[in-house]
């Protein structure tokens, strides 16, 4: 796949332009070069500083504007539209606070490698450093957090900043670019030439395998006896799940998805083993611990993952495959490593297996698959129904996902709700689950929801989330009912944090300091989803959760909040306790699995 | 640790010296020294980076150094295959009495006294490190008033540019 596709798109779309002499402001140049950078949405909020921007934004036919109430929210909208399209998300925002609040999801985006320009507004050039009135050095505040930054004073340079940010963007390891504009360059007067080819003397990803290394590749997984396609978030970015596909029907190797490429490979594939990790499945957690051969594919060996890092997959060879240069050999050494779009090297990988298969060389995972199949019988996911009849939030979430299918897209926010909602949903296709999994940002779920629903407007959005996430962006229900958004909040509502309150449960000695939120008193979200012109629905009982639910997808002439009155002391099994090994995983309170005996 | 010379071409732009010593600062590198200036080719400048490192994280450096998308190239040069110099001044307690003494010191290193005073030299060395360290350990004694060095520079031994294609990138995977 090419990795510029998306760039040329925009390029195509529209007439490339030679500088025509015409005279236009800052702000007209930098609205034609989203325009011809191929943008349909952005999110953001106007003020001072980008003002002169919105005044021509006002009349472009190819860019719509939605107006958030928060800026955090503009950058999770971005962030939720690119996960669900693959194109650049786009957000915009003042100088000062407007940018600032920008930053979370800018780190958001830059931890899970997503696709985002950040328009943003600065102080005019002559006040630049003076602590001026909303002044925020943001080009600096960003510079950690962002692939690349411009900070622009001349209105000549708009046009290239621009087709570079967007380039940047969408090649290579995907991420956010932001691109600040001063207020002057705005407003002076510059001729507009869209540049046809972009040319970074430092930036030249690479994209195409080297031959060699995916030879070595293909020759370990055939001679291995227990290999694992440890496949992460990468595979969905580059588009790859099916020749992913491929490569795991080809091979028989077991599968397992990380919280960031759930979606990548389907749920239903008998080789799937689930999520690895934290709150991973048994099967997944030991299919990478056991393993003698990792085959790594836009992961990165996070922490969540790994456990800890020590005594991760002692046995295993690695081989890693990802974009990103610096990924590899990062965190866990790699045998074998191989630098390039994860799709082309496992479109590679299968033509060199293939070749080896027809000299007559095939793997044997037989043994394999009968430890494997013997963790995941005895070992599946599932909870425990609270004994007093109050509602199992892991049934809801199960419910939610069989009902609403494989095209619905799940957004979550961060903590119990997000991890359940990663297991107990059956996910079949890429792009349909879309969470902060780098970061951990409380808040995504709502405003990523909006995103995904502009982006897909034909699409069942929801966003699964918590009352403490909800709390943080649920403003945006004000976005979504104006803007004919109708997004769907599952709102499951235990009126706790509740992962640091399971925490508090597990290492605090059930000390549960600041995690009552109390929120099955207050807010009523009910009222408020009514008070944002919404549909608010209540669901209190299991009998009750399937007709609910229904009822929620049944409209779509405005959002809709349901309030999932949920169980508290429901918990986040299987678990890895954070700076314990993978070994010592626990499918329940104090109780370990058995790797090896045959019980 | 270890130490490593790495000479970093940077595209010439506004930032870039924050985007380098902030991306070590947040990965945890060490930095000994630092120097940035002009080269043969405008608008590329060339930076000097003296990093102590354990096992590693060097590939790491570097990698993460590569993808800042303003840096050009990165080379490692080894101490013997390369030219290292930097340059301190000395400001040396010196009364008449022994001012004889420590310019027999400063002849030794082939230093040189920029700067007299009554009660004062001032002296300018040149060299790698053990060197400046060596003359510094000789002066102590009479009592350093001041002293200020800079960042190490460094360039490969041989006829061949750092612009040439053939010098190894110091990091390329694969």
């Amino acid at each position: 796949m090419d990795p510029r596709r998306k760039w040329n798109e925009g390029l195509m779309s529209t007439n490339p332009g030679q500088a025509s002499g015409e005279q236009i402001t800052g702000a007209e140049s930098l609205i034609r070069s989203m325009e011809h950078a191929g943008v349909d949405v952005v999110f953001g909020i106007p003020g001072g500083a980008i003002l002169p921007a919105y005044d021509p934004l006002m009349d472009s036919a190819k860019v719509r504007h939605i107006l958030v109430r928060h800026e955090q929210a503009a950058g999770h909208a971005a962030e939720g539209y690119a996960a669900a399209t693959g194109r650049v998300g786009v957000c915009m925002a003042t100088s000062g606070p407007g940018a600032t609040n920008l930053v979370t999801p800018i780190a958001d985006a830059h931890m899970d490698s997503v696709p985002m320009v950040a328009i943003t507004g600065q102080v005019p050039s002559s006040a630049i450093g003076t602590d001026a009135f909303q002044e925020a050095d943001i080009r600096g505040i960003t510079m950690p957090i962002t692939k690349h930054n411009y900070l622009v004073t001349n209105p000549d340079d708009i046009p290239r900043a621009i087709a570079e940010a967007f380039y940047l963007a969408s090649t290579g390891r995907p991420g956010p670019v932001l691109v600040d504009v001063s207020k002057d360059a705005l407003q002076a007067m510059t001729t507009f030439a869209w540049p046809t080819d972009i040319s970074m003397p430092g930036y030249h990803p690479v994209t195409k395998p080297h031959s060699k290394q995916v030879r070595e590749a293909a020759r370990l997984i055939l001679e291995s006896s227990q290999p694992v396609l440890y496949v992460g978030g990468g595979v969905i970015r580059a588009d790859a799940a099916a020749q992913l596909r491929e490569l795991a029907d080809l091979t028989g190797l077991p599968v397992v998805t990380t919280l960031m490429a759930r979606g990548a490979f389907p749920d239903s594939h008998p080789q799937h083993m689930g999520m690895p990790g934290m709150h991973g499945t048994v099967g997944a957690v030991g299919a990478l611990q056991k393993a003698d051969l990792i085959v790594a594919l836009g992961a990165r060996f996070d922490d969540r993952v790994t456990g800890k890092l020590s005594t991760f997959a002692p046995g295993a060879t690695i081989v890693h495959a990802d974009i990103d240069p610096a990924e590899i050999g990062k965190n866990r050494h790699a045998d074998v490593p191989i630098v390039g779009d994860v799709g082309e090297v496992m479109a590679e990988l299968v033509s060199a297996l293939r070749e080896e298969m027809a000299a007559g060389r095939q793997g044997d995972y037989e043994g394999w698959w009968v430890q494997l199949n013997r963790w995941r019988d005895t070992y599946p996911l599932g909870y425990d129904l609270p004994d007093d009849g109050s509602l199992s939030p892991q049934y809801v979430i199960e419910r939610l996902g069989a009902l609403s299918g494989p095209d619905a897209i799940m957004a979550a926010g961060v903590g119990q709700h997000q991890m359940w909602g990663a297991q107990f949903v059956k996910y079949e296709k890429p792009r349909t689950w879309l969470n902060s999994g780098g970061l951990g940002t409380m808040g995504y779920a709502v405003p990523a929801a909006m995103g995904a629903k502009v982006g897909l407007p034909g699409s069942v959005v929801w966003a699964i989330d918590g009352d403490g996430c909800f709390q943080m962006t649920n403003q945006e229900l004000a976005t979504c009912a104006i803007n004919d958004i109708p997004i769907k909040v599952a709102l499951i509502n235990n009126s706790s944090l509740g992962m640091v309150r399971q925490w508090q449960t597990l290492f605090y000695n059930s000390r549960y300091s600041e995690t009552d939120l109390h929120s099955h008193r207050i807010p009523d979200f009910v009222k408020l989803a009514d008070a944002y012109g919404c549909h608010g629905l209540r669901c209190e009982t299991p009998e009750e959760v399937d007709a609910i639910i229904e009822k929620a997808l049944s409209i779509n002439d405005a959002p809709v909040v349901i309030d999932f009155v949920v169980h508290r002391d429901a918990m986040v099994w299987p678990m890895v306790a954070a700076g314990t090994s993978n070994d010592d995983i626990l499918v329940a309170r104090e109780m370990a699995p058995s790797w090896d005996s045959e019980e | 640790m270890s130490r490593h010379t790495l000479s970093v071409l940077v595209e010439d732009k506004p930032g870039v010296l924050a985007r380098v010593s902030s991306l070590f600062s947040r990965r945890g590198f060490n930095i000994e020294s630092l120097a940035v200036g002009p080269t043969e080719v405008p608008e590329v400048s060339r930076m000097t980076i003296v990093v102590s490192v354990e096992g590693l994280p060097l590939e790491q450096v570097t990698k993460q150094l590569n993808k800042l998308i303003n840096v050009l190239k990165i080379v490692e040069l080894d101490e013997t295959a390369s030219v290292q110099r930097a340059i301190a001044l000395v400001k040396v307690k010196a009364d008449a009495g022994q001012r004889s003494s420590i310019l027999e010191v400063v002849q030794l290193f082939r230093a040189k006294v920029v700067d007299v005073a009554l009660d004062a030299v001032t002296i300018e060395v040149t060299g790698n490190d053990d060197k400046i360290e060596a003359l510094l350990k000789l002066l102590e004694p009479y009592g350093i008033k001041e002293l200020v060095k800079s960042g190490v520079i460094a360039m490969s031994r041989g006829g061949r540019s750092i612009t040439d294609r053939a010098l190894r990138p110091a990091d390329r995977t694969a």
